[in-house]
């Protein structure tokens, strides 16, 4: 089972991220915003990280380049959460490092067979 | 995987309607700012509840907000700008959604014509300048076929009604998949065993892998890949769609060749998809943007349908959802209970403790123990008080965009300005005066505020200015509307009200009997009986609801210059510290935010102005004394004026003096509403429990100041006359 971190300043979508996840056994942490999921990602370990593209502070695109920078996550799953209207975003986003993303609107089962995807 | 959405459903609504909140304050800022960050904001708002939307199920928002997006996602790229029309339009979206949520909150189906209507309102604008977005709306073949890959995106549906039925058949299709993955794929966490992984669980998978590209040892970069793989996949019920979904997230980052070499399924089928294929990614943006566009496919048809007549309901209720029971508490109030709590049962472990084996010698520090349990108790009940109470800019904040939407259906200009908005407020005496608030800001400006032109003949400055003030007077929490208007003219009123039969032609009334005429049901002065106001039902059901509760009204107005309406609210549950003292037998609270001073009465400051009249010499102020004795007919340890304890309270910038026989304690009182128990007194605010079980009554400042000065006007005009 992983230790997943997941960045949403939506509340709701954290908590049902969280919650999907937690019932498939893996551990999780959440941040509202880049910034605060950065701090946590350096904090400890994270095997994968999902993460929002529109967030105050610091967006999921900067997160995601921060995070390659940094060699603990040189090559750690990242998944962007995206709606299909941001194909440029997820260009953008591999650009900057992602490993891939999840298109919303998504439901619980599709996001653990896109975590089961990454974590192998 | 049964995981129960409806769970998130209530922190969906709750955080989708703060959203909309912000989103139609930075969509009033919008006009005078260019911080990039107020149309961020409002991107964002938007986004989020499409995102949740479509999570949570909720198709019908996720489409409209979707449109929403579009715009907003241009005019955040600076591709469009935000006129009047957009902006009018997304503040009707935010009132439409907060529609929606409503609806789907109380677990019903939202009316969909008012967002049919915006979603059409919204590609118009949108079609304008980008003719596609029209047409991809109004028509899919049509966008298929510009699109380019149109014969590519039609089999590729026809391949999956192939696949779904084929299954019964035993499809087996044959693949060979060429990928050339470039040497930085590793870097961004993409393992192309994974995507092998899942192609095997497609069908039967044999690889091999080409590793003559590999460097020597020496020059090899273990970051980067330079294997390359021949994949046979057999056995196969995918489609190519199927295989290029596995390698969805690598697409741009290798060379993909997929060819069908063997199939059984139809031959037609065949033909088309065994030519060889180089993915552009330009075919999955397409066939993507294909799949989400379909919902609103289904909206272009229903908005044709739609009579364009048919109007949603504009009612406010649409606006404001139901009253929850639910309350938002600051963190910092949930925080510093928890400390409270986490004292009292220190307090309370002590003291057990102490219980246990008590003897004489532990008398010291019983006491302590109650002492501290006395301030654990008084702190805790002022914790849980506050938490009731909320800042009033929870019913200031619809203001800013309500007066906007006035002035603008009436032509009128209107500046707001909103003064004391974190004067807080309990929460049920805030539900129950936001509809009136609502009526009074509407009246002032459709009846108080003059046209621009009328105001620049007056001259005026063509603006006119709407105050919202809200501040602590007292025990209570006056709220102040008032506008730089036309003023009341008292001799229309006395004539409307003559006509109407409220009053004889003959009655004599003093200015503000003749504003309060206002406040009778049926009455209403505007020529014309425009939509925002002018119906005659409103003032009197604004005075209805503010006395219910235990409130009143006060109107100050002057021609030309403008109207005030006060509101005077008590705080029912609020606690008010207050001075204990004593006349006589009676315990009286007095608030103490209002005393100036405690002072011993020397007799030669004293001076006897007329009659009954005393005043005080206080350094340069001349106080009136009030007997309190004598206000409320008791009887009193000390009556006469010399040497006697004196409490100068104030109020308005106005002293008094009012006599007491001794001063007691000071502390934290809970007030109880006297009118809700008995009636209104004058002098009077309310009551409350003292310790000892005994009732005390809690002293009006302001009412003894104007019933004071009220007496000695009175007189004089008697002596006058």
């Amino acid at each position: 089972m992983a230790q997943i971190l997941i960045v949403d300043d939506s509340a709701s979508m954290r908590n049902m991220v969280a919650t999907t996840l937690k019932s498939a056994g893996h551990q999780v942490t959440d941040a509202p915003d880049g910034q605060a999921g950065l701090n946590k990602a350096k904090s400890s370990k994270f095997d994968v990280i999902v993460t929002d593209l529109n967030m105050p502070i610091m967006n999921g695109i900067d997160l995601v380049r921060n995070l390659r920078a940094l060699a603990n996550y040189k090559y750690t799953p990242i998944l962007l959460l995206t709606t299909e209207s941001s194909m440029d975003k997820k260009s953008e986003g591999k650009a900057a490092g992602a490993t891939g993303w999840l298109v919303k609107p998504f439901n619980p089962d599709k996001l653990l067979a896109t975590v089961a995807r990454v974590i192998g | 995987m049964s995981i129960d959405m409806e769970q998130f459903h209530e922190v969906f609504f709750e955080e989708s309607l703060e959203g909309l909140d912000v989103m139609e304050q930075a969509l009033l800022i919008i006009g005078q700012s260019n911080d990039p960050e107020v149309i961020n904001t409002i991107f964002r708002a938007a986004h989020s509840i499409k995102g949740g939307s479509g999570t949570f199920g909720f198709g019908d928002v996720a489409n409209f907000t979707h449109v929403l997006e579009t715009l907003l996602d241009e005019a955040r790229d600076g591709k469009r700008e935000l006129n009047e029309e957009c902006i009018e339009l997304l503040l009707r979206s935010c009132d439409c959604l907060r529609g929606m949520f409503t609806a789907l909150q109380a677990k019903e189906t939202p009316n969909l014509y008012q967002s049919i209507e915006l979603i059409a309102a919204f590609e118009r604008i949108l079609g304008a300048t980008d003719k596609t977005v029209n047409t991809v709306q109004a028509d899919a073949v049509t966008q298929t076929s510009q699109a380019g890959s149109g014969p590519m995106l039609s089999q590729n549906s026809k391949n999956d009604a192939n696949t779904s039925s084929g299954t019964d058949n035993k499809v087996t299709k044959h693949w060979q998949i060429k990928f050339v993955p470039e040497p930085q794929i590793l870097l961004a966490g993409n393992e192309p065993l994974r995507l092998f992984r899942e192609l095997a669980a497609l069908g039967d998978l044999a690889t091999s892998a080409d590793i003559s590209e590999v460097p020597n040892f020496a020059d090899l970069t273990v970051d980067e890949c330079f294997i390359r793989w021949d994949l046979e996949l057999s056995n196969s019920s995918a489609s190519k769609e199927d295989i290029l979904e596995v390698f969805d997230w690598v697409i741009d980052e290798c060379t993909l060749d997929i060819q069908l070499v063997g199939d059984n399924t139809s031959t037609q089928d065949n033909a088309m998809t065994s030519e060889p294929f180089e993915v552009p990614s330009v075919d999955i943006e397409n066939m993507l943007t294909t799949n989400t566009e379909e919902p609103e496919q289904q909206f272009a048809g229903a908005d044709k349908k739609a009579a364009p007549e048919i109007r949603a309901p504009r009612s406010d209720k649409n606006t404001h959802p139901s009253s929850s029971s639910s309350i938002r508490v600051g963190i910092d109030k949930v925080d510093s209970l928890i400390n409270l709590v986490g004292e009292l049962v220190i307090t309370q472990s002590m003291l057990s403790e102490l219980g246990n084996n008590f003897d004489m010698t532990k008398l010291e520090r019983l006491f302590h123990g109650l002492e501290q349990l006395l301030q654990n108790t008084k702190e805790l009940q002022e914790s849980v008080m506050r938490i009731r109470m909320l800042p009033i800019s929870f019913a200031f904040n619809r203001f800013p965009r309500m007066v906007r939407d006035v002035a603008i259906q009436i032509d009128k200009k209107v500046e707001l300005v909103i003064l004391g908005e974190n004067t807080e407020l309990d929460k049920t005496v805030m539900e129950k005066i936001t509809d009136p608030l609502v009526h009074l800001v509407r009246n002032a400006i459709d009846h108080g505020i003059e046209t621009p032109e009328e105001r620049i003949r007056k001259g005026k400055p063509e603006q006119g200015c709407i105050r919202l003030d809200a501040h602590h007077q007292g025990g209570n929490v006056v709220i102040e509307v008032s506008d730089d208007g036309k003023g009341l003219n008292t001799l229309i009123i006395r004539n409307k009200a003559i006509e109407k039969g409220l009053i004889d032609s003959n009655e004599q009334l003093s200015d503000n009997e003749i504003y309060d005429l206002l406040f009778q049901p049926g009455f209403s002065t505007a020529a014309q009986v425009s939509d925002i106001s002018g119906r005659g039902v409103g003032m009197d059901v604004v005075k209805r609801n503010i006395k219910s509760l235990g409130g009143r009204i006060v109107v100050q107005s002057k021609v030309d210059v403008g109207t005030t309406i006060k509101v005077h609210l008590p705080l029912t549950l609020a606690i008010l510290d207050g001075q204990l003292v004593r006349v006589g037998q009676q315990v009286f609270i007095i608030p103490l935010i209002t005393i100036v001073e405690s002072l011993q009465v020397k007799p030669e400051l004293v001076n006897r102005v007329s009659g009954d009249m005393v005043m005080y010499r206080l350094r340069e102020d001349n106080v009136p004394i009030i007997y309190l004795y004598k206000e409320f007919d008791i009887s009193a340890d000390n009556t006469d004026i010399d040497n006697a304890l004196l409490v100068v309270v104030e109020s308005d910038g106005q002293k008094i003096g009012l006599l007491v026989d001794d001063l007691l304690a000071q502390q934290q009182v809970v007030i109880k509403s006297l009118e809700s128990n008995y009636k209104r007194i004058e002098g009077i605010s309310g009551a409350t429990i003292l310790g000892d079980g005994s009732v005390s009554m809690i002293l009006d400042i302001p009412g003894l100041i104007t019933a004071s000065c009220r007496r000695s006007n009175v007189k004089r005009q008697f002596k006058v006359a």
